[in-house]
């Protein structure tokens, strides 16, 4: 039986992926991309500590994330589409109508 | 008792009149104004005349409660009115003089802007003053004391495009202020001690305790002198009082003659219990009093304009009040305040018909010859020279004779009193027969004078100019009978008048004496053996008013160019009489000037400017630069964002993994 920790290593590593690419990329959908890393991370995790302590509870909440993922990606791709039409870029460091 | 009395009714009446007229007025006709300023002061009138006819049948003092007014802790003040024989005797001299300047009022203001603003504040006062004499308490007195200096103050500068009526208002107010601040302070002080502001209460709580004397009684007496000296014109705080002649002249009869300026004596004399515990404070009464009195005499001996000779001889009078109030004759003192109410306001009021028939020219120097112009006036007139004067037997010199009698025997430097009293008697009846002579006899000076010309001018200021216009067209004239009716009243109450308080010696029983005894105590009085000294003492005093007489007719008749030798000759004297002893400019260097200095350069350019803004400016520019730095954090980079994010979490993590909170012990 492959023991817990070599999850929770690979989850560590592709989270730290996830961040680290967050940080770096400025494509948003390189960014959009980084951002599902991380909640698949985050969801090996859930299943790994699922079947070490034999509850079930923790691979519901993977469906959860994996639904609030999806409907994230529906709602964020069409901003994406919106945002490129109208600026026609992508690049994440030119969006900033915000900025103070 | 037969069922109530409504004293509500008698202030209330006229403030709904200042409401009507104060709100819509400016809409109304003059016609609906006057009528309803008059009907405003007659119903308080006439129902204070009907209590009259039922007064001795009641149970005094007649208390009437509407309800409390402030009720916290242990201390309350209700809404109660009182009906004693003092306040009785205020009533009918408020709303019986009130009501006679009012119908005055209507055929002097005529012409005037502003006519239902007039009314509208003449109202305003009579509902203020009579609050002030019918209340049972302090505070409500207080109440009454504050608006009338309100009613005061507007009326003064009524006139209010005029500078000189604007800061003569403001002077006014702001002398009064500091009276009410010696009231104010005398009422904490009861309230410490007392617990209670109504009269009642505290005037008993003093007689039970007899063992009281001095003191704390002192203090309080010496604040309320204060307050009264402020609103009754008395050194030191007399100043304003002259120039209060700035409003319109039925003002000056009605508030600055013959009621507001009273409510000082009015004052002591209802807080004579505790006067009676303090002989310092009493003492201080009696002599600012008849310093006052000789002083505001002199001041009124060389004035020219006519309005200010009685400003000063109402100083002066009002002096007496105090003497008799402080040598504990306050029937006395109330007596001549009743007395003088008449004649004053009559001398007011036929000086408001000289300077109506001159169309606004108020300098006697540009008068005389009056007497066969506008007869009616100079009769009247006549009538309140005589009764000021104290010739027998008009009214004023019952009242005089009978405050100078009470200070002659008042055992604490009673003699000085007595003579400083004595001389000013004098005094008063030169100033008062030179401006009879100016005004009414000889020949007319109007086109000789040099001044003529400047007068008019100065005067046509004060007036409409349409008044000025349409009275030269038809030269002098006599009054119309709305202002000449209530002249005749009450001249006839100037002659008459005194006859309510003949004394013993001269065959009579004293009746204000007696009326007035319940509230304010008998006075020793001349019986048998001293009776000669009291009839003695009023040759006196008509001997000295006949000797200023004389000295006037010589002066001014005889020799008519001996008043400018003798001003040439004691050039010194007369300058300092003219320039009242210069006390307007000593308390502008001594007072004012500092207070000025001191408010702009240190309160308001280092103070307010300097701590209280550069304080708001620090704490605005602290935020500001602090918020400056924090800014940079908000860089609109959503990356920047997701670093901080990152190294936050990452702290978090190494602050959990090493057991840097208690949160998340190590298990």
């Amino acid at each position: 039986m492959v023991p817990i920790y070599y999850y929770l290593i690979l989850s560590a590593i592709l989270f730290s992926i996830g961040v680290g690419a967050f940080l770096i990329k400025r494509n948003i959908i390189s960014v959009f991309m980084s951002i599902e890393l991380m909640l698949n991370a985050v969801n090996l995790t859930f299943v790994a500590f699922a079947h070490h302590w034999h509850q079930v509870s923790g691979q519901i909440f993977v469906f959860f994330v994996m639904v609030v993922a999806a409907a994230e990606a529906a709602v964020g791709l069409a901003i994406i589409i919106a945002i490129f039409r109208t600026r026609a870029t992508l690049d994440v460091d030119r969006i900033d109508l915000m900025k103070l | 008792m037969t069922g109530s009395l409504n004293l509500w009714l008698i202030p209330l009446v006229p403030f709904a009149g200042f409401l009507v007229n104060g709100l819509i007025g400016r809409k109304l006709p003059k016609a609906f104004v006057s009528a309803i300023a008059l009907i405003a002061t007659i119903i308080p009138f006439a129902q204070v005349v009907k209590i009259w006819f039922q007064f001795s049948g009641l149970t005094l003092p007649y208390l009437e409660n509407h309800g409390t007014w402030i009720w916290t802790g242990n201390f309350n003040a209700n809404f109660t009115l009182a009906l004693d024989q003092l306040s009785m005797v205020m009533l009918l001299i408020v709303t019986g003089v009130g009501f006679l300047i009012h119908i005055y009022s209507v055929g002097y203001m005529a012409h005037e802007e502003g006519y239902w603003r007039f009314f509208a504040y003449l109202n305003l006062f009579m509902f203020f003053m009579l609050t002030l004499v019918l209340s049972e308490n302090f505070l409500l007195m207080f109440v009454g004391w504050e608006g009338v200096g309100l009613a005061s103050y507007l009326l003064i500068g009524f006139y209010f495009l005029k500078d000189s009526a604007v800061k003569a208002g403001m002077k006014a107010f702001v002398v009064n202020r500091i009276g009410d601040f010696g009231f104010l302070i005398a009422l904490f002080l009861l309230v410490a001690h007392f617990g209670t502001l109504s009269f009642g209460a505290i005037f008993s709580a003093v007689a039970q305790h007899p063992e009281w004397q001095g003191g704390f009684l002192t203090a309080v007496a010496l604040f309320l002198v204060l307050g009264a000296t402020g609103k009754s014109a008395q050194i030191p705080l007399y100043v304003w009082l002259p120039d209060a002649m700035e409003g319109p002249t039925p003002v000056s009869a009605l508030i600055h003659a013959a009621t507001m300026v009273t409510a000082g004596v009015y004052m002591v004399a209802r807080t004579h219990p505790i006067f009676e515990r303090s002989p310092l404070a009493l003492s201080t009464v009696a002599f600012i009093g008849a310093i006052t009195c000789f002083f505001a005499a002199t001041m009124g001996l060389v004035q020219t304009d006519i309005k200010r000779v009685l400003a000063y001889s109402t100083v002066s009078q009002l002096g007496y009040m105090f003497l008799g109030c402080g040598v504990a004759a306050y029937s006395a003192g109330i007596f001549h305040l009743v007395t003088h109410a008449f004649f004053k306001a009559l001398l007011f009021l036929a000086a408001g018909s000289v300077i109506h028939s001159l169309g606004g020219e108020q300098d006697m120097r540009v008068m005389g010859g009056l007497r066969k112009k506008i007869p009616i006036t100079f009769w009247t007139m006549t009538m309140a020279v005589f009764a000021i004067c104290g010739f027998p037997p008009f009214a004023g010199f019952f009242s005089k004779d009978e405050i100078l009698y009470q200070a002659f025997i008042w055992p604490h430097g009673g003699k000085i009193l007595w003579f400083i009293g004595w001389v000013t008697a004098g005094l008063t009846s030169f100033y008062m027969f030179r401006l009879w002579y100016l005004t009414f006899l000889g020949e007319s000076r109007a086109q000789t004078h040099e001044l003529a010309e400047q007068g008019a001018a100065v005067h046509a200021r004060s007036d409409s100019k349409l008044v000025v216009e349409a009275e030269h067209t038809h030269g002098v004239h006599e009054s119309p009978w709305v202002m000449l009716g209530p002249l005749v009243i009450l001249a006839i109450l100037s002659v008459i008048g005194g006859f309510i308080g003949v004394p013993a010696a001269m065959g009579r029983h004293d009746e204000i004496g007696h009326f007035l005894e319940p509230v304010l105590g008998s006075v020793p009085h001349a019986a048998g053996e001293s009776s000669g000294l009291e009839l003695g003492l009023s040759a006196a005093a008509v001997a000295i008013g006949l000797l200023g007489l004389l000295v006037v007719h010589f002066m001014y008749k005889v020799k008519p160019e001996l008043p400018g030798k003798l001003a040439t000759q004691f050039r010194g004297l007369y300058s300092l009489l003219l320039n009242k002893y210069w006390v307007d400019e000593i308390y502008g260097a001594v007072i004012v000037t500092p207070l000025l200095l001191f408010s702009r350069y240190i309160l308001k350019a280092l103070f307010d400017r300097g701590v209280i803004d550069g304080a708001g400016f620090a704490a605005g520019m602290t935020a500001q630069g602090f918020g400056a730095i924090v800014q940079r954090v908000q860089s609109g980079n959503i990356r920047s964002y997701a670093g901080w994010l990152a190294v936050g979490a990452a702290v978090l993590l190494i602050a959990v993994y090493f057991g840097f909170t208690s949160h998340f012990p190590p298990q």
